[in-house]
C-alpha cells in the first residue's frame, strides 16, 4: 500500500457533492438504491445519476419534508433511499421528519446534504447552514459522516449505503483540495484518520478544514510547534480511542470545524476529553453567529476558518 | 359484496372497538374518539381486503398500511391482534413501560405495523413512497393510508397529495375519516380544512364520499379506486367516538382515558353492540 495522501494537496481542487453525483452514478449498476431530491438535483449534483437511471430517480419538487418522508416509505418497503438537498434545507427544515420517520423506525436512508456550511458563499445566512451536525448527532440512531475531500466523499457513499441504518452526510458547495490518492484511500465507518503525527498538540479537523489543519501544521512547524492532524470523517459514532491516544499524547487538542463551536465535532472531542482524559482545548468554527453572503474563500478568512484561525488557536495553547 | 361477509365485518368492527376501549382504559391514556372512528375501516382492509399473512408479516408483496393518524393504534393493534399477528392479551399492555404496544405505532417492533407514525402528515408521505416503489420496481402491491381530518391543517399532506398526483400513484388509497372534530374543537372552528373533496380532486386525485361506518360503502369506494388510474381519496364521513353514546361527536374524548364508571359504561355499550353484531352474523 502506498502513501495515503498526496504528495501535491493543491494540484487539484473538486467539490464533495461531485464526487457525491459520480459516486452514486457509478454505484448503480451494483447496488439497487433510489435518489431523491428536491428541485437542487444540478446542485447537488444527483442529476448525474438521474440522466443514468431515470427509474430509480425521483425529483420531489420543492418539498423537502415530503422528500425525507418519501426516502423513508421507499426504506419501508424495501429498498435504500439516498435524499439530497442543500444541508439547511435537507436536514434544517426536514429535521423532525428525519428523526420520526428515519431514524427512530431505524430505516436504510441516507441524508446527503449538499451546500453545507458558510462556503454557499453569496446566497448568505439563510442558505449557510452551521448547524447541521449539531442537530443530526443529536438523533438516536443517526450516523454523521463529513468526508474531507472528494476521494474520502466518494468512498463514503458506497460505505454507507453498506451501512445498515440511517445516515447524514455532509457535503460542500465549494471545490476544495484533493488531499487524498484515491488508489491507496480506504473509508473505514467511525475510524479517525492520522493525517500527520505530531507530538505537542492535536489538531482534529472534520471536513474542508482539514486541508486548512495540514497547511496549519506547516505554520506550526516553521515555529517549533510539532502538530498533529486527524481527520475526524465520522462524527458520530466518533472514534474516542484516537482521541484520547492523542489527548494523552499531546496534552493539547484543537478542533477545527467549518460548524458552529456548539453541538459539533468541537462538543464531541470535548465530551471525550472530558469524561475520559480531560484536556486543554480550543476549538476552531463558527463563533455562535449567522453567516453572510460574499465568495466562499473570503467567507473562509472572515470567519477564521483557515490555517493562520487553526494555527492563532493552537498558538494560545501554549501561552 | 356478499351480505354474510358483510355481518363478519359489522362483528369484526364492534370486536376492534370493544378491544381499543380496553387498551384505552388499561393505558388511563390514548386516543379513544379517532380510533372509535376507523373501526369499520381496518375491520374491513385486515379481515377482507388486504393480501397480508399474519404468520410473515414482512412478506415482501404484502398490501401496505399506514396510519398516518398514529393516535389512533388502539383500533390498529386491535385488528392486528384480532388477526392473529400477536396475541389479543398483549392489548392491556398499550402504552405500559416495557411493552411493544408504544403509545404510536411502531415498525419491525410491532408485526403487522408497516410505518411508524405519530407525528401528523408524515405517514400520507411514507406511503406515498411504499407506492412508488412499487410501480418503479414492478411489483403490485396496494398501499393504504388513513389520514385524519385535522392532520389535513398539515401542509406536509398537501406535498404528498401533490407528488402523489405528478407521479400517478394509482396504487394509493387514503381514507380521510372525516370525524369533524380534533383536539381543540370542530375542524371548521379551530382551522377549517374543508372542502376537503374539492382540495383533493384539485390536486388531481379520485375523490369519493361515502359513509365510513357502512362495509358495504368502503368495498364499493375501494374497488371503484382500484380501477381509477389516479391516486384514491376516499372521504369518509363517520362520527368520532361512535358506539359509546357519551364520546359520540365529542371532542373531548379525542385523547383522554375514560375512568372507571365511565369506562364500564362504555364497555357495556360496546359489548352489546359487539353482541348484536354477532347475533346479526350467526342468525344471518
Amino acid at each position: 500500500m502506498g502513501n495515503m495522501i498526496l504528495a501535491d494537496k493543491n494540484s487539484k481542487r473538486v467539490a464533495t457533492r461531485a464526487a457525491y453525483g459520480n459516486a452514486l452514478a457509478n454505484l448503480g449498476e451494483k447496488y439497487s438504491f433510489f435518489v431523491l431530491d428536491a428541485d437542487l438535483s444540478g446542485s447537488t449534483q444527483t442529476a448525474i445519476f438521474g440522466e443514468k437511471y431515470p427509474e430509480r430517480f425521483i425529483n420531489c419538487g420543492i418539498a423537502e419534508q415530503n422528500m425525507i418522508s418519501i426516502a423513508a416509505g421507499i426504506a419501508a418497503a424495501g429498498t435504500p433511499a439516498f435524499a439530497s438537498s442543500f444541508a439547511m434545507f435537507a436536514c434544517g427544515r426536514a429535521f423532525e421528519q428525519i428523526r420520526n420517520s428515519v431514524a427512530y423506525p431505524e430505516l436504510n436512508v441516507k441524508i446527503c446534504a449538499s451546500h453545507a456550511g458558510v462556503t454557499v458563499g453569496e446566497d448568505g445566512a439563510t442558505h449557510q447552514f452551521c448547524e447541521d451536525i449539531a442537530l443530526m448527532r443529536s438523533v438516536p440512531q443517526m450516523t454523521v459522516i463529513n468526508p474531507a475531500d472528494a476521494t474520502e466523499a466518494y468512498a463514503a457513499v458506497e460505505a454507507i449505503l453498506n451501512h445498515d441504518g440511517p445516515v447524514y452526510m455532509r457535503l460542500g458547495r465549494f471545490a476544495v483540495p484533493v488531499i487524498f490518492d484515491k488508489e491507496n484511500y480506504s473509508f473505514e465507518l467511525g475510524k479517525g484518520i492520522v493525517l500527520a503525527d505530531g507530538s505537542d498538540v492535536a489538531i482534529f479537523a472534520t471536513g474542508i478544514m482539514n486541508a486548512a489543519a495540514l497547511e496549519a501544521r506547516d505554520l506550526l512547524t516553521a515555529e517549533g510547534i510539532d502538530a498533529a492532524v486527524i481527520n475526524i470523517h465520522t462524527i458520530k459514532p466518533i472514534d474516542k480511542e484516537i482521541i484520547v491516544k492523542y489527548a494523552e499524547k499531546t496534552g493539547r487538542i484543537v478542533t477545527a470545524e467549518e460548524h458552529t463551536v456548539i453541538g459539533g465535532l468541537g462538543s464531541a472531542v470535548a465530551e471525550v476529553t472530558s469524561e475520559l482524559c480531560p484536556t486543554r482545548m480550543a476549538r476552531v468554527g463558527i463563533e455562535d453567529c449567522f453567516g453572510t453572503s460574499g465568495k466562499a474563500a473570503e467567507l473562509l478568512d472572515y470567519f477564521n476558518l483557515n490555517a493562520a484561525g487553526i494555527a492563532a488557536k493552537v498558538k494560545a495553547l501554549f501561552r | 359484496m356478499e351480505r354474510e361477509k358483510l355481518l363478519c365485518l359489522d362483528e369484526a368492527a364492534a370486536g376492534i372497538r370493544c378491544l381499543s376501549l380496553d387498551a384505552v382504559y388499561n393505558a388511563e391514556s390514548g386516543h379513544p374518539g379517532g380510533s372509535l372512528s376507523i373501526a369499520e375501516i381496518l375491520a374491513y382492509l385486515y379481515f377482507e381486503k388486504m393480501n397480508i399473512d399474519p404468520k410473515n408479516p414482512q412478506k415482501p408483496d404484502r398490501d401496505r398500511m399506514v396510519l398516518s393518524k398514529g393516535h389512533a393504534c388502539p383500533a390498529l393493534y386491535s385488528v392486528l391482534a384480532m388477526r392473529g399477528f400477536f396475541p389479543e392479551t398483549e392489548i392491556p399492555t398499550f402504552r405500559h413501560l416495557g411493552s411493544r404496544l408504544q403509545g404510536h405505532p411502531v415498525m419491525y417492533k410491532i408485526p403487522g405495523v408497516d410505518m411508524s407514525t405519530g407525528s401528523l402528515g408524515q405517514g400520507i408521505s411514507a406511503a406515498c413512497g411504499m407506492a412508488i416503489k412499487a410501480k418503479r420496481c414492478k411489483e403490485d402491491y396496494k398501499v393504504f393510508a388513513i389520514i385524519g381530518d385535522g392532520e389535513s391543517q398539515e401542509g406536509q399532506v398537501w406535498e404528498a397529495a401533490m407528488f402523489a398526483a405528478h407521479y400517478k400513484l394509482d396504487n394509493l388509497i387514503v381514507f380521510l375519516d372525516y370525524n369533524h372534530l380534533q383536539i381543540d374543537g370542530d375542524v371548521r372552528s379551530v382551522m377549517n380544512p374543508t372542502p376537503l373533496d374539492e382540495k383533493f380532486a384539485a390536486f388531481s386525485w379520485y375523490v369519493q364520499v361515502i359513509d365510513g361506518h357502512s362495509i358495504k360503502e368502503i368495498d364499493y369506494a375501494v374497488n371503484n379506486a382500484y380501477k381509477s388510474d389516479k391516486p384514491s381519496v376516499i372521504i369518509c364521513n363517520t362520527v368520532k367516538g361512535k358506539g359509546v353514546s357519551f364520546m359520540e361527536n365529542n371532542h373531548t374524548w379525542h385523547g383522554k382515558a375514560p375512568k372507571k364508571d365511565d369506562y364500564e359504561k362504555a364497555a357495556a355499550e360496546l359489548k352489546a353492540a359487539y353482541e348484536k353484531a354477532r347475533e346479526a352474523r350467526i342468525n344471518g
